[in-house]
């Protein structure tokens, strides 16, 4: 992304770190229509920006991450598939009279290796944001995501699904067509299906809307997504009868991946480039191929059987409480 | 000096005395007045009608212990995962720490966490029965919740008895996180494996029913059964208004409005709800020895 561009979207605490880089520009560009040699300032220049982006984003707070997250730029699900397939068909409807732009998916090819590919869809800027509904799926789009999956499980092709949502879409029209069900029965189903399905959260995970397509053999999150079970904002709406305490909120919820992790929900924290998958996209595209193929290869060894096996009691032990004897 | 004023405010010193012992009446029991209708009735004459409002038809909320007594015939209830506590995983503090929250709930309530479990004969029949209570913080979904309503499924997968569940959340508990949403997948696939044994499942679902429980167990009956006039809805009423200034259709996510769009198969009557579900199960039973499951599925064992 040029330099130029992503000042536009700087966050805040990105900010010392972009005032560093412009001074080196400065500099460079001093030295070359000097004909000066500045090349020890800007060695030690380059070395302080470095440091400062490793302190930077090893320690983000869960807000900060939350920013990263929806960052504009960051990387979208149809991002990364243009990035990492061979070649892709988008395919669309939920046969019930839906397409839903804020879920998208298709038919692809991962080194060679067809699978089926479905993901939240948020949009780049405001308008086409307005058309994909800032990413939060409707009934219909739910539905889809079952259908497609449904095709890949009777063809025998993989399920690649990608999170990034806000949360399903929360409205009149959504209720009348039941969103509840349509998650609800997606939830069900995937523990039906005999093919391998592995989901990755790129961006934002929000609540039941990312869990709808979330039922995994593996589930993968990049270092800076983070995953909710409220976003934050309506957490300490409602918990702390305070929208402004969204920061503690954040805090408390345990969205990061590093935390989920711990607690056990999810499989694999993929690498971010060093300032975020939204400064090096490519860079994070390969690091997501690379940990999609790995874990493909991987299950594509077990038997339809062990698979649904080992899904169910994935999930089966998730949870924590006490045993009292 | 006396004036107007002091003559309005000694005027309103008085009227809460009268209030306060018309009150009393009502906590002592004897008396009991509807939400709905502020008709006063005999509370024994409605606990024998089930706390339906004999005036206006009101469903009163009922709590599990009241819950299991109108379904299960007497002295056949056995409780299940009786043995399972909830704990703070992510030492969560709001306003007030969850742990203390926790206990106090507890202690009001008698209840270890917002569901009881359990198997018994309703008019005869075995069944495998939850019972969700919205007087434990809501009816939230935490751990407990997931693992207790999992174990009752895979019991009653193994067992072979049909699964009933009577909803009553405003959604998953967030005072443990992702752990809590996990529940909604948790749960649905413990329900996945019931239905691969072509056994009959029916939530039935209370005010409220709303949030990640509709969005999993409550949605996946093979029959599902509303009360009248229940709230149920996946976002909750206040979002929708708020974020989207859209104006709410007349009798929005209630019972009728699911009915009237293809969501809920029936609106039954609490005083009827007996009556019915024994008259689902059996009309789903009759022929089942002689079916193979839908999907060649193991068998899951409860744990023990």
């Amino acid at each position: 992304m040029p330099k130029t561009e992503r000042r536009n979207f700087l966050l805040d605490f990105e900010k010392p770190l972009c005032e560093l880089e412009a001074r080196l520009d400065q500099i460079r560009q001093l030295a070359a229509e000097n004909q000066v040699d500045f090349s020890e300032e800007i060695a030690q220049l380059e070395a302080r920006a470095n440091k400062l982006r490793r302190e930077i984003f090893s320690s983000l707070t869960p807000a900060q991450r939350l920013q990263l997250a929806r960052h504009p730029r960051r990387p979208s699900t149809l991002d990364y598939i243009q990035a990492i397939t061979d070649e892709w068909l988008e395919l669309h409807g939920d046969r019930s009279g839906y397409d839903d732009p804020a879920l998208v998916g298709g038919v692809a090819r991962i080194n060679g290796r067809p699978v089926v590919m479905m993901g939240h869809q948020k949009g780049r800027d405001t308008k086409d944001n307005v058309a994909r509904n800032f990413g939060m799926a409707a009934p219909g789009g739910y539905r889809k995501a079952i259908r497609l999956m449904k095709h890949a499980d009777h063809f025998g092709m993989p399920i690649l699904s990608f999170i990034d949502t806000p949360g399903a879409w929360a409205g009149v029209e959504a209720e009348k067509l039941g969103q509840g069900e349509a998650i609800a029965y997606n939830l069900r189903e995937m523990f039906s299906f005999d093919v391998p399905i592995i989901c990755t959260v790129i961006g934002e995970g929000g609540s039941g809307g990312a869990l709808g397509i979330g039922v995994a053999d593996r589930l993968l999150m990049f270092e800076h997504s983070v995953y909710t079970v409220a976003s934050p904002e309506a957490c300490a709406a409602i918990l702390w009868k305070d929208a402004k305490k969204s920061e503690q909120a954040a805090m408390a919820l345990k969205i990061t991946a590093t935390d989920l992790k711990k607690l056990g929900l999810i499989d694999e924290i993929l690498p971010e480039p060093a300032s975020g998958a939204h400064s090096e996209p490519l860079e994070a595209a390969a690091t997501l191929k690379q940990a999609l193929w790995n874990n493909l290869e991987e299950l594509s060894s077990m038997s339809p059987q062990k698979l649904k096996e080992l899904r169910y009691s994935k999930f089966r032990q998730m949870g924590i409480f006490q045993q009292v004897t | 000096m006396s004036t107007l004023f002091d003559w309005f405010a000694n005027l309103r010193k008085t009227e809460p005395a009268i209030q306060k012992q018309q009150e009393r009446e009502i906590a002592d029991g004897l008396w009991s007045k509807c939400q709905a209708c502020g008709s006063l009735s005999y509370t024994k004459d409605l606990k024998a009608n089930q706390l339906v409002c004999p005036d206006c038809g009101h469903h009163a909320r009922v709590d599990s212990d009241e819950r299991i007594a109108q379904l299960i015939d007497p002295n056949t209830w056995k409780a299940i995962a009786t043995d399972i506590q909830p704990t703070d995983p992510l030492e969560f503090r709001d306003r007030k720490a969850y742990r203390d929250r926790l206990k106090d709930y507890q202690s009001k309530t008698g209840l270890t966490d917002a569901v009881v479990a359990g198997t018994g004969l309703l008019d005869g029949l075995p069944v495998a029965l939850g019972v969700m209570d919205f007087r434990f913080m809501g009816g939230s979904m935490g751990s407990v919740v997931g693992e207790r309503l999992c174990r009752l499924i895979e019991h009653a997968t193994s067992e072979k008895l049909p699964v009933i569940i009577i909803c009553a959340s405003g959604g998953a508990r967030m005072q443990e996180g992702m752990l809590s949403l996990m529940q909604m997948a948790k749960i649905s696939g413990a329900l996945h494996h019931h239905q691969a044994n072509r056994l009959l499942y029916i939530p039935v679902l209370t005010h409220p029913t709303t949030g990640g429980v509709t969005a999993s167990f409550a949605m996946l009956g093979d029959i599902i059964l509303a009360e009248p006039k229940a709230t149920i809805g996946f976002a909750g009423r206040r979002v929708i208004e708020q974020t989207l200034r859209e104006k709410l259709p007349e009798g929005f996510q209630t019972s009728e409005y699911l009915l009237q769009h293809g969501f809920v198969d029936e609106i039954v009557p609490r005083t009827q709800l007996k009556k019915t579900l024994a008259q689902l199960i059996s009309m789903h039973q009759p022929f089942h020895h002689l079916m193979s499951p839908l999907k060649m599925e193991t068998v899951v064992e409860p744990e023990q």
